[in-house]
């Protein structure tokens, strides 16, 4: 096969490797770069209530499930704990609620429990519907004049819309309250009537107003307990602007998750009036890859079929080392042809870097050394007894394992961790590397042996660097075809024939010499020029 | 500044010199001429040897064969009739195994260091070498028992305690460059390059040495002996460019090294062929093989008749 055939072959594998990778990370959206773990939430709502005989029906409202519904996050999967009652998820005008029915409802103290696994998610948002001037609130006497009090300094202190409100609900922060917040919150007992008021009073000022609820869903704390947050939103005839009730600022808070927009109750129970709903949050660190596969997932995309991410999770952890191999043969093809380093075997040094995976680079190459070395020593002293080949190798491969267990009993009593991933090291690459060095030894000398033994360790060293590497080893793993680019490399080094890098230094001194002879052309002088020259 | 290593300036040097690196080599002439079915001949030495006999090549006797474990016993009886002998692995490379006994000491025998060898030890040695510690990929192996070469005297003064080989490398039948190689106390009596010996470059047209190299360093003294060992007159020189000519035909290769010794009085001998032949031979003649090489692959036809390839080698391939 010609050069210019192995070029072309070599540019198609690569271009088929590429292209795949590129529509891998551009239409199907695979990460391309491993991320930190992300936060993913369980967001729990525990519904308890007193329950009376005969039919019951409780009425939770509940995030909504559509794509761009919750700014920033996306539910997942919903899970319930019912307890008989049957479920139904039915979606309104302004939301989604779950219903539990029950014919029979048992009596005393129910609880019923939902719950939602979010990820932050940046889907963009669903348009809203035109919004709405809602009903303002019946108010008596002494409030309506309370009101209008209050109406008329906060038109002093604000220009529009959005400061309007702004400034009334500072009105119901501020600290001390007015006398007249006072008279109109004094009738309204719970927070979420208090801020049902606050936000309905402003429709007597044509206001189109709505309350959502939500939780801030913040990932660098664990926080168990959570509260259902209230944000005023109010419509400045372009855009909804969210207003918080507990510091009257403007914006949309921080990690808060919409929990729902619904002007209904939250939590309606037929047989209890006052039903207490507690909501908990569990923050969990998930792996970013997962949560994309998940994203993907729920975007319908079938062809994460045909990824290695599909396999179960154990062959996953097997094929991430695996996907490395290639990586760690290829950093080796490159020192063994271009730099022209010396290794025992071919592939031994990969097979080392893959065991200081195991154990992590520096305790790796101590290790490493201490038991090739140890088992060198005991190589020179049973050379002694002029064992047979095959006897020999087995008696070096059992020392080899009695050693490692003895630096791991050791290691264990100093309290030293790496002892305990030795185990793990691959022993038969060991033992061969003691067997191989100590032929050397014996046929090559030492310093052969200590060269090639450097060699192999640097080698693997500088392997398993590349093998460790993170966004490599995502890279790889989730675009597995980037080892078709790899392969075509591979196979144009394959055809290298320049010289390597240590040749360079091995035949410097004839580079001099080079320079002080007349140019060895085509045509040589023939005979008759050795007269007169190189006579001693 | 020759202190200081600049990569671009060697590699042109190295490129205009034509200067044969280990991936070409790999790459355009073993991998292209050398077909890998004709490998035994050249790996096995025992194929070589029976083969170069059929071709009528000189070779140096084969005393005995040792090719299961439970022969290492009846060899001792059957190399009782000589005094000296060389133990050779089979596929032993780079010199890997070989010992060279010289004499007797009542039961032991004496290596060419002048160490005595024990019948435990020879035997343990033997035994090292049937399992394959010598051979390429730990292959079990058989080990030939063969002639000790007397070499010719008039290398004594530039060898310590061995056997100078004259190796040739043949492209395609014609011998392109030669050199002889000069065992030291460092090589231990062996006459391979990485082990400490010295290697001589050889003027084909002439058969004088020109240059010297050891180790790394161009040298023109012998390190043990001081005696130079630029000028030395091969003994025997077209006999032995033809023999390794002939060797060539006989391997199928197109890319061989061949080894021979000359002997005082058998005169030269091929010892082992080689499928791939190091590049140290470069060094030791200051020359590079590429030019030579491309000068083969410019003939319109490759001679049969090896006499005629010679006599084009001796004319074209001087060192320069």
């Amino acid at each position: 096969m010609k050069k210019s055939h192995l070029y072309l072959l070599a540019l198609v594998i690569a271009s088929l490797g590429l292209g795949l990778a590129w529509y891998k990370w551009q239409v199907l959206q695979f990460p391309i770069s491993p991320r930190e773990e992300v936060a993913t939430f369980t967001v729990q709502a525990r519904v308890e209530f007193d329950g009376k005989s005969g039919p019951n029906r409780v009425v939770l409202q509940v995030p909504s499930k559509a794509a761009g519904a919750t700014p920033g996050y996306t539910v997942l999967e919903e899970r319930l704990v019912s307890r008989g009652y049957g479920e139904n998820y039915t979606r309104h005008r302004e939301g989604r609620q779950l219903e539990w029915t029950i014919r029979n409802a048992p009596r005393g103290r129910q609880v019923l429990y939902y719950r939602a696994s979010v990820i932050p998610d940046l889907t963009p948002s669903i348009p809203e519907p035109a919004p709405t001037v809602g009903k303002p609130p019946e108010l008596s006497e002494i409030e309506t004049a309370a009101i209008n009090t209050l109406f008329e300094s906060v038109r002093e202190q604000s220009v529009d819309t959005a400061s309007f409100a702004q400034v009334w609900v500072r009105r119901f922060v501020e600290q001390p309250l007015s006398s007249e917040a006072e008279v109109l919150l004094e009738s309204r007992t719970t927070r979420e009537q208090q801020v049902r008021f606050i936000a309905s009073a402003l429709a007597i000022r044509k206001i189109p107003t709505r309350l959502v609820w939500g939780v801030v869903l913040d990932p660098e704390s664990n926080r168990a307990q959570a509260e259902l947050k209230p944000i005023l939103q109010v419509h400045n005839q372009t855009q909804w602007i969210s207003i918080d009730f507990e510091t009257a600022e403007v914006g949309w808070p921080e990690h808060f998750f919409l929990w729902s927009k619904s002007p209904r109750d939250l939590l309606a129970v037929d047989a209890d009036k006052s039903p207490n709903l507690e909501i908990t949050i569990q923050r969990n660190m998930v792996d970013a890859l997962a949560i994309a596969e998940r994203r993907t997932e729920i975007r319908n995309a079938p062809l994460i079929q045909y990824s290695l991410l599909s396999l179960p999770v154990d062959a996953q952890a097997t094929y991430r080392i695996l996907v490395m191999i290639p990586i760690g043969a290829f950093v080796m093809l490159i020192l063994r042809n271009i730099i022209g380093m010396k290794t025992f075997g071919t592939f031994m040094p990969v097979l080392i870097a893959l065991a200081f995976g195991h154990t992590n680079l520096l305790p790796g190459v101590t290790l490493f050394v201490v038991i090739v070395g140890l088992g060198l020593l005991a190589r020179f002293l049973m050379e002694k007894l002029k064992l047979l080949l095959v006897p020999r190798l087995t008696a070096v491969l059992i020392l080899t394992v009695m050693l490692m267990a003895l630096v791991s009993i050791v290691s264990n009593r100093l309290q030293i961790e790496v002892g305990l991933s030795v185990a793990l090291f691959p022993i038969v690459i060991m033992a061969m590397t003691i067997e191989r060095m100590s032929i050397a030894w014996d046929e090559r000398g030492p310093m052969y042996a200590l060269k090639q033994g450097f060699g192999s360790l640097l080698v693997a060293v500088l392997a398993y660097l590349v093998m460790s590497w993170e966004p490599l080893n995502h890279l790889i793993f989730v675009f597995p075809e980037l080892l078709l680019v790899l392969f075509a490399m591979t196979l144009l080094i394959g055809r290298y024939s320049g010289y390597r890098l240590n040749e360079l230094l091995r035949f410097k001194k004839l580079s001099e010499l080079a320079e002080q002879l007349p140019p060895a052309g085509a045509t040589a002088p023939a005979a008759g020029h050795k007269d007169g020259e190189g006579k001693p | 500044m020759n202190w200081l290593f600049n990569p671009i300036k060697v590699w042109r040097n190295l490129d205009k010199l034509g200067l044969l690196g280990i991936s070409r080599r790999n790459a355009e002439y073993v991998l292209m001429y050398n077909p890998r079915r004709f490998y035994p001949r050249v790996d096995d030495k025992l194929i070589t040897k029976q083969m170069a006999i059929e071709h009528e090549l000189p070779v140096p006797k084969l005393y005995a064969v040792v090719r299961e474990e439970h022969e290492i016993e009846e060899v001792h009886t059957k190399i009782a009739a000589y005094e000296q002998f060389v133990v050779k692995p089979a596929h032993g490379s780079g010199g890997d195994g070989i010992v060279v006994i010289t004499g007797r000491r009542g039961d032991k025998y004496r290596r060419s260091n002048g160490n005595l060898m024990g019948r435990e030890e020879f035997n343990h040695h033997l035994s090292n070498a049937l399992s394959g510690l010598y051979s390429l990929g730990g292959q079990p192996d058989h080990v030939l028992i063969e002639y000790c070469v007397q070499f010719d005297p008039i290398f004594d003064h530039v060898s310590f305690r061995g056997v100078p080989d004259v190796r040739v490398i043949v492209f395609r039948g014609y011998p392109v460059m030669a050199m002889i190689r000069l065992p030291t106390r460092m090589s231990d009596g062996k006459a391979n390059l990485h082990q400490g010996a010295i290697g001589v470059g050889i003027d084909i047209p002439t058969g004088l040495t020109r240059r010297g190299v050891w180790g790394t360093e161009l040298v023109k003294e012998h390190p043990d002996t001081e005696h130079s060992i630029i000028g030395l007159a091969i003994p025997r020189w077209d006999e032995l460019l033809m023999i390794a000519a002939r060797a060539s035909d006989m391997s199928g290769l197109g890319y061989v090294g061949v080894d021979m010794v000359l002997d005082k009085q058998l005169g030269p001998m091929i010892l082992e062929l080689n499928a791939r032949p190091g590049l140290a031979i470069q060094i030791a003649n200051g020359n590079g093989l590429r030019h030579r090489l491309k000068k083969i692959e410019a003939l319109p036809s490759l001679s049969p008749d090896p006499a005629e390839r010679v006599a084009f080698a001796r004319e074209h391939f001087a060192t320069i």
